[in-house]
């Protein structure tokens, strides 16, 4: 498949954004919980969900260059019965208005208490609605993924990985990202993100690796025989029946040259996983904010190599069709 | 989304007779760029690097090896599934099955051009059309075969009718009477990429062997007695003749 810019930013920016997001729940939940006695710093969760949403924006925003009639775009909702892109656009606006709800009533500092537990912890309003937010973003990481998971026949992404990948990855941004956003506000949860942008790298690797390593033992189900019905063994196109360009051409071959793939994939698993994943031990031990802010760079970086591969190591079956012209 | 629908209007393309002429590629783009569906635009059609739409492509394929080989000219066009994976993947519902008759269509006025329904085609039946921003593909030519304006033979897809074999046969494949289901059903009709449970409405007729054993005594002429050739002799006049009243 041809790798498209703006399905690549989307979808790593947005990762990025519901990583933040669920962080954010995340750490609330933990002080909540008293894992922490240090009260959160002023407007932490406020500002932070502030960066969240600029990332989403900006995802929202790179998306509508994928269309050719960005004007339409409401209308995409219509078909969330049958289709994850439909419901894909249904839940990246209900995350961004949780988003909100949920950072505007840190930044009133409005807290009133829904209902108190038996052990006496309170569940406040803007917990609450952090739940539903964090409901919302895992939806939202199945609903993207599944775009892609659901297509059976381009067999390299009709799979649970693709779901659990998308979702470990922009997880791991986002909590990479918000551990240097902890250390720049002074939260006293700095450690706790720590451990976790760590821990989810070192599993989106893991992820990663595992669907490379299924991608190399798929047996394509088609064939140059299935796809004319001609059971003839040494069988093969002499022209595709034209010499001009077509959509057919464009849209489903990658543009980058076939020896340089490997040097990219190379280029990701470090880029995206193994450098940050040595940069946040160092900068862990050393309690340094600026390696996981040059953590997160490197790491976006290579994310946005890694969905570039995604789409370039996706053999589509009509390619079977277009092998040759004469 | 397996549903029944009262008719599913298809083609059944004999590669046995294909010839591999593309006049069904013209006629299939003069007529849908003048009418309904289009204009399929063209990107510079008279310069470097010419590009556009088309609903249906002849392509050739190779069998064996020389001298031994086989061509097959293949036609391919939307196949028009029951169970189109190009139509619950599509957010806006532009793409849809028509109910009456089965076939898929794309309404342009509805269409993003988001290129998901190109995704969701095994067979790359659909294109974008860069210059209108929509996806387009085959429609069966459905803006001529309803036209009561025009004779009943030619209420046909411009391909079908085009075609100077007639390799291309057009009708319902829910009638287990009609032309195509008797072609299907009785010369090994069959679908594409049956694989993914698509299951395309058209379908294609295999390449087969037409063969004739000739036997020795067929080279040899048995009617000529005299083993040689020459005037035949006369018969006798007495003898009866066809009509028993005329004579030899």
């Amino acid at each position: 498949m041809r790798p498209a810019f703006s399905v690549i930013f989307l979808t790593t920016l947005i990762g990025a954004g519901q990583g933040l997001f669920l962080a954010l729940i995340a750490g609330q939940f933990y002080w909540v919980i008293g894992a922490t006695p240090a009260q959160e710093a002023a407007n932490f969760y406020a500002l932070g969900s502030l960066l969240s949403l600029c990332l989403l924006s900006t995802g929202l925003f790179s998306s509508f260059f994928h269309l050719a009639h960005p004007e339409r775009a409401w209308r995409s909702a219509a078909a969330w019965r049958t289709s994850w892109l439909s419901r894909e656009v249904i839940v990246l606006p209900l995350v961004m208005g949780l988003l909100v709800v949920y950072g505007g009533l840190h930044w009133l500092d409005w807290h009133p208490v829904l209902m108190t537990f038996g052990n006496m912890k309170d569940l406040d309003l803007s917990m609450a609605v952090g739940y539903l937010g964090a409901g919302a973003v895992i939806m939202l990481f199945v609903c993207t993924a599944m775009i892609y998971a659901c297509m059976k026949f381009i067999q390299e992404w009709a799979s649970p990985v693709t779901v659990l990948n998308f979702t470990l990855m922009g997880s791991a941004s986002g909590f990479v990202l918000v551990t240097a956003y902890a250390g720049i506000m002074g939260s006293p949860l700095w450690d706790f993100y720590a451990g976790g942008a760590l821990a989810l790298t070192v599993l989106a690797l893991f992820g990663r690796l595992a669907s490379l390593l299924r991608n190399r033992m798929l047996k394509p189900m088609s064939s140059v025989q299935t796809a004319i019905g001609v059971r003839h063994r040494n069988l093969r196109q002499i022209t595709r029946g034209f010499t001009a360009g077509a959509f057919n051409l464009k849209e489903f071959f990658h543009p980058g040259n076939p020896s340089l793939l490997p040097l990219l994939t190379g280029f990701y698993v470090t880029a995206a996983f193994a450098v940050p994943i040595l940069l946040m031990a160092v900068g862990w031990q050393l309690q340094s904010t600026a390696l996981f802010g040059l953590a997160f760079v490197v790491q976006y970086a290579g994310l946005v190599a890694e969905r570039w591969m995604f789409f370039a190591e996706a053999r589509h079956p009509q390619n079977l069709y277009y092998q040759k012209v004469a | 989304m397996t549903d029944t629908y009262a008719k599913q209007l298809a083609l059944v393309i004999d590669l046995n007779t294909c010839v591999g002429c593309h006049a069904c590629v013209t006629s299939c783009k003069s007529w849908n760029t003048s009418g309904w569906a289009g204009p399929l635009t063209d990107e510079n059609p008279y310069d470097k690097d010419p590009t556009g739409v088309f609903f249906n492509r002849v392509q050739t394929y190779e069998a064996g090896t020389f001298p031994h080989t086989e061509t097959v000219h293949f036609p391919k066009s939307c196949l028009h599934c029951e169970d189109p994976p190009c139509v619950p993947v599509c957010p806006t519902k532009a793409t849809y099955k028509r109910e009456e008759d089965g076939i898929v269509v794309v309404d342009y006025d509805k269409c993003i051009g988001c290129k998901y329904c190109s995704w969701a085609c095994p067979y790359g039946a659909r294109e974008l059309d860069e210059n209108e921003g929509v996806m387009k593909k085959c429609t069966l030519c459905v803006d001529r075969i309803y036209d009561t304006d025009l004779p009943e033979a030619d209420r046909k897809p411009a391909c079908v009718l085009a075609c100077p074999p007639g390799a291309r046969l057009f009708g319902d494949i829910t009638d287990p009477d009609s032309e195509v289901s008797i072609a299907i059903r009785e010369e090994g009709g069959y679908q594409l990429m049956p694989e993914w449970g698509a299951k395309p409405s058209n379908h294609y007729l295999p390449k087969r062997k037409t063969k004739r054993v000739i036997h020795d005594d067929e080279l040899v002429r048995a009617d000529n007695p005299l083993k040689k050739e020459g005037p035949l002799p006369k018969a006798d006049e007495k003898s009866p003749s066809l009509d028993d009243v005329t004579s030899w």
